[in-house]
C-alpha cells in the first residue's frame, strides 16, 4: 500500500530524514518508536504534505501513485489520514460543517455526488457512537476549548468519518489518561481491516498493549535502525534507546 | 484650506459651475438650505491627509480625474443589467434607481396609502422633507455631505405614516452608470413616523467599466417615537467606481435602528460615514458591519454613535476581511454626553488579514462625559493561520473551500444577525465567490 524508498527530507536547511525505507502492506499495523528528535513526527508531516518540509531525495508510492507529487488535500482524498499530535483550534467553524465539507470534497474528487443531509447525519451518529465521542462536541467550533483528550478523540472520530485507507497516528496517546487511551485504542481497533493500514507513532509501549502492532520500527537520526515485532517495544521499554544508537554508531564506523 | 491637487476639483465646484439655484431642485422650499450648504462647502474645503477624519484615506488621489456633474437621465436599463444587484428567492417590493432617480417602470412599489415612496424631486411640497432636509447635526461639518446637499439632482423619498408597516421588505436597487467620468450625487430621505416599521435592503450595480462613477450619496433617516427600521446596505459594484456614503440617522424615544453594512468587492474606494444621533431616551441601536476587500480596494468605515440623552443602548460590531493588497480603515466613535446617564454602549472591531500585503488601521474612540454608564470598545487583528489551513487541507478540503470556510466562520457573527434567509444566502454566496476569486488571482 505504501512504499517509502530512500527518503531524505529537511526543514529550514536542517536534514531530518536521511534515507528512510519502509514498506507497509494492506491490513498491517506499524508502530514507529524512537528517541526525541529522531524524525518521527517529521515523517508524518512529510507524508501528509506539510509545506515547510523539503524532500531532497527518494520517493513514496501510495497505492501506485507518487504521493509526493500530490497536494495535501489530494493525499487525503486518495485515502491518507494524519491524526495530528497537536490538533488545531478553528473558531467559528463547527465540527459538523467541517466534516461535511471534508466528506463532500473527497466525494467530489471521486466523482460522487454530495452526501444527502439525512445520510450525513446517520453516518455521523453511527461513527459518534462507535467512537464513543461526545455528541455535544459536534456542534461546537472545531477543537475550540476542547480538552487535550477531547481533541485526540476528535481526531479518531474524524478518522472514522473519513474512512481512510492509510492512517498515521502521531502521538495520539500523549496527554491521554488511561481511560481515554483505552477508548481511543478501541476506536482504532474497530477501524482495522484487511484493506487498511496504520502507522502509529508513539513514545510509550503502553499504547501497544491495546493496539497490537504487526511491526515495531525504531527511528533514530532520520533512519529506521531496527525492526521487530511487538516484543521489540517491550525490550525498548526496558532498555531505552541508547543501545541502539551505539549499534548504529558501530555500523557507521565499520 | 485646500491643497493644490484638490484645487482643480474644488475650483471647478466653487466657481466653474452654476450655483444650486440652477441645479435640478426639489422645490424652492429647500433652496435656502441648499445655498447654505454650498457656502458651507466653500468654507470647509475638501479634506486632505491632515484632516483628522481622513488621515488614512487619501481622497485627493480619487479626485484627480476630471468629472462631470451633469447627470444624464438613463432609463434604458434592462432587467438583465439589474441581475448583479438582484437577490434570488427574495420576496420584496423593489425600487430601482438609476443614478439616484427612481424608475417606476422597473420598480414594484407597494400600494399602501400610509407609505410614500417617490423621487425626492416629486416630494417638493412634503412637510417632512421641508422639516428634515439636511438637518442631521452630524452632516454639518462634512464637506462631501454639504456638496451633496448643494448639488444633488435627485434621490428617494420614503415616508411611513403612524403605525405603518409593509408585509415584505423594500429592496432598493441602485444602478450607477456613466458614459464619461461622472460625479453622481444621490440624496435620500427616510422618515418613519410614530410606531412605523420598515425593512429596507439596498444593493447596487455598476454598468460601465469604461468611465469612472464617483458616487457621493447621502441618506438621512429619521425615526420618530417607537419606530423601527431594519436597514441593510450591500455595497458591491464594479472596480471603476468610487463611493462616499453618508448615512445619518436620528432616533427619537423608544425607536430601534438596526443597520447592516456589507462592503464587498470591487469598488476601488468605499468610504462609509455612518452616524446615529440619539435624541430620545430608551432607544436601541445595532450597527453591524462586514467589509471584505480584495485586490487594491480601499475600504474606510467611520461610525459615530452620539448618546445625547439617558437610557439608550447601542451595540456595534464591525468585522473586516482583507485579502490581496486591500486596505481597511475603521474609526468608531462613541460619544456619551453629560446627560446621557445609564447609557449602554458597546463597540467591537475584529479584522482578519488573509495576505501579507493587506493592512488595517483601526481606531476605536470613546468620549464619555457621564459617570453612570456601561461602555466598552476593542479591536483585534488576526492573521490567517497557515497551520489551520494545513489542518483543513489534510482532511481533503481544498485551499479555496478551506479559506471560504474560515472567512464564513469569521463573518458568521454578522451574517447570522441577518434575519432574511434569502439575503443571508445571497451574502454567503458572494463571500464565497470573492474569496475564491481572490485565491485565483
Amino acid at each position: 500500500m505504501l512504499t517509502i524508498k530512500n527518503l531524505h527530507a529537511e526543514v529550514d536547511g536542517k536534514k531530518i530524514l536521511k534515507g528512510l525505507n519502509l514498506e507497509i502492506k494492506a491490513g498491517e499495523m506499524h508502530a514507529i518508536m524512537g528517541p526525541n528528535g529522531a524524525g518521527k513526527s517529521s515523517l508524518a508531516s512529510v507524508l501528509a504534505g506539510r509545506e515547510n518540509y523539503t524532500v531532497t531525495e527518494g520517493e513514496v508510492i501510495f497505492d501506485g501513485k507518487n504521493l509526493l507529487d500530490l497536494s495535501p488535500e489530494d493525499r487525503a482524498r486518495e485515502g491518507l489520514f494524519l491524526a495530528f499530535q497537536y490538533p488545531v483550534e478553528i473558531p467559528g467553524v463547527s465540527n459538523l460543517n467541517f466534516l461535511k465539507t471534508a466528506l463532500n470534497e473527497i466525494r467530489t474528487y471521486h466523482n460522487l455526488p454530495a452526501m444527502e443531509a439525512k445520510e450525513f447525519l446517520k453516518l455521523t451518529k453511527e461513527k459518534q457512537q462507535m467512537m464513543d465521542f461526545n455528541a455535544n462536541l459536534m456542534n461546537r467550533s472545531l477543537n475550540e476549548g476542547f480538552s487535550g483528550g477531547e481533541k485526540k478523540r476528535n481526531e479518531v472520530f474524524q478518522m472514522a468519518m473519513l474512512d481512510p485507507k492509510f492512517a498515521i497516528l502521531d502521538e495520539t496517546d500523549s496527554g491521554l489518561d488511561i481511560d481515554a487511551l483505552r477508548i481511543v485504542a478501541n476506536g482504532v481497533n474497530k477501524l482495522r481491516g484487511a484493506d487498511k493500514a496504520f502507522m502509529v507513532i508513539t513514545h510509550y509501549q503502553r499504547l501497544l498493549d491495546y493496539i497490537v502492532p504487526d511491526f515495531v520500527h525504531v527511528l533514530a537520526d532520520g533512519v529506521i535502525v531496527k525492526t521487530g515485532n511487538k516484543d521489540l517495544a517491550l525490550e525498548l521499554e526496558e532498555k531505552g534507546y541508547d543501545w541502539l544508537k551505539e549499534d548504529v554508531h558501530q555500523k557507521e564506523s565499520v | 484650506m485646500t491643497s493644490d491637487i484638490n484645487k482643480s476639483f474644488y475650483d471647478f465646484i466653487s466657481n466653474g459651475i452654476p450655483g444650486p439655484e440652477q441645479q435640478a431642485a426639489a422645490g424652492n422650499a429647500i433652496l435656502p438650505a441648499r445655498k447654505e450648504a454650498f457656502s458651507r462647502f466653500r468654507s470647509l474645503g475638501l479634506p486632505t491627509l491632515k484632516t483628522e477624519e481622513w488621515r488614512y484615506t487619501n481622497i485627493q488621489r480619487y479626485l484627480k480625474d476630471a468629472f462631470t456633474l451633469a447627470e444624464e437621465e438613463q432609463s434604458t436599463v434592462t432587467a438583465e443589467q439589474l441581475k448583479g444587484a438582484s437577490i434570488p428567492k427574495l420576496d420584496s417590493y423593489t425600487a430601482v434607481l438609476v443614478n439616484g432617480r427612481l424608475q417606476p417602470s422597473l420598480s414594484q412599489l407597494p400600494a399602501d396609502g400610509k407609505i410614500t415612496i417617490s423621487r425626492i424631486s416629486d416630494a417638493a411640497g412634503n412637510a417632512s422633507l421641508q422639516t428634515w432636509f439636511d438637518k442631521h447635526p452630524h452632516l454639518q461639518k462634512q464637506s462631501f455631505a454639504a456638496l451633496n446637499a448643494a448639488f444633488f439632482a435627485d434621490g428617494l423619498f420614503i415616508e411611513a405614516g403612524v403605525n405603518a408597516s409593509l408585509d415584505k421588505p423594500l429592496h432598493i436597487i441602485h444602478v450607477y452608470t456613466a458614459a464619461v467620468n461622472a460625479f453622481i450625487q444621490p440624496r435620500h430621505l427616510v422618515v418613519l413616523h410614530k410606531s412605523a416599521t420598515l425593512e429596507i435592503i439596498e444593493t447596487s450595480v455598476g454598468l460601465n467599466e469604461a468611465a469612472i462613477a464617483f458616487v457621493n450619496s447621502v441618506t438621512e433617516v429619521v425615526l420618530e417615537e417607537n419606530a423601527e427600521l431594519w436597514h441593510y446596505n450591500v455595497q458591491s459594484t464594479i472596480k471603476n467606481s468610487r463611493h462616499i456614503y453618508h448615512t445619518s440617522a436620528l432616533q427619537k424615544a423608544d425607536s430601534r435602528y438596526h443597520h447592516f453594512n456589507f462592503t464587498l468587492p470591487a469598488a476601488e474606494l468605499t468610504r462609509n460615514n455612518l452616524s446615529v444621533a440619539l435624541t430620545g431616551s430608551n432607544t436601541e441601536t445595532n450597527l453591524h458591519g462586514l467589509f471584505l476587500a480584495t485586490e487594491q480596494q480601499h475600504v474606510d468605515n467611520h461610525t459615530f454613535v452620539d448618546h445625547q440623552v439617558a437610557h439608550c443602548n447601542s451595540n456595534e460590531l464591525y468585522k473586516g476581511v482583507l485579502l490581496d493588497n486591500a486596505k481597511g480603515v475603521f474609526t468608531g466613535k462613541i460619544m456619551v454626553h453629560q446627560d446621557a446617564q445609564k447609557t449602554n454602549a458597546f463597540q467591537q472591531n475584529n479584522n482578519l488579514l488573509m495576505s501579507e500585503k493587506a493592512n488595517i488601521n483601526s481606531q476605536p474612540q470613546l468620549e464619555i462625559y457621564a459617570d453612570d454608564v456601561k461602555c466598552s470598545h476593542g479591536f483585534t487583528v488576526g492573521r490567517f493561520s497557515e497551520e489551520a489551513l494545513f489542518y483543513l487541507r489534510s482532511r481533503g478540503i481544498g485551499e479555496e473551500a478551506a479559506k471560504t470556510l474560515m472567512v464564513n466562520a469569521f463573518a458568521f457573527d454578522i451574517t447570522d444577525q441577518v434575519h432574511i434567509p434569502a439575503l443571508q444566502e445571497f451574502l454567503s454566496d458572494k463571500i464565497r465567490r470573492y474569496v475564491t476569486g481572490a485565491i485565483n488571482n
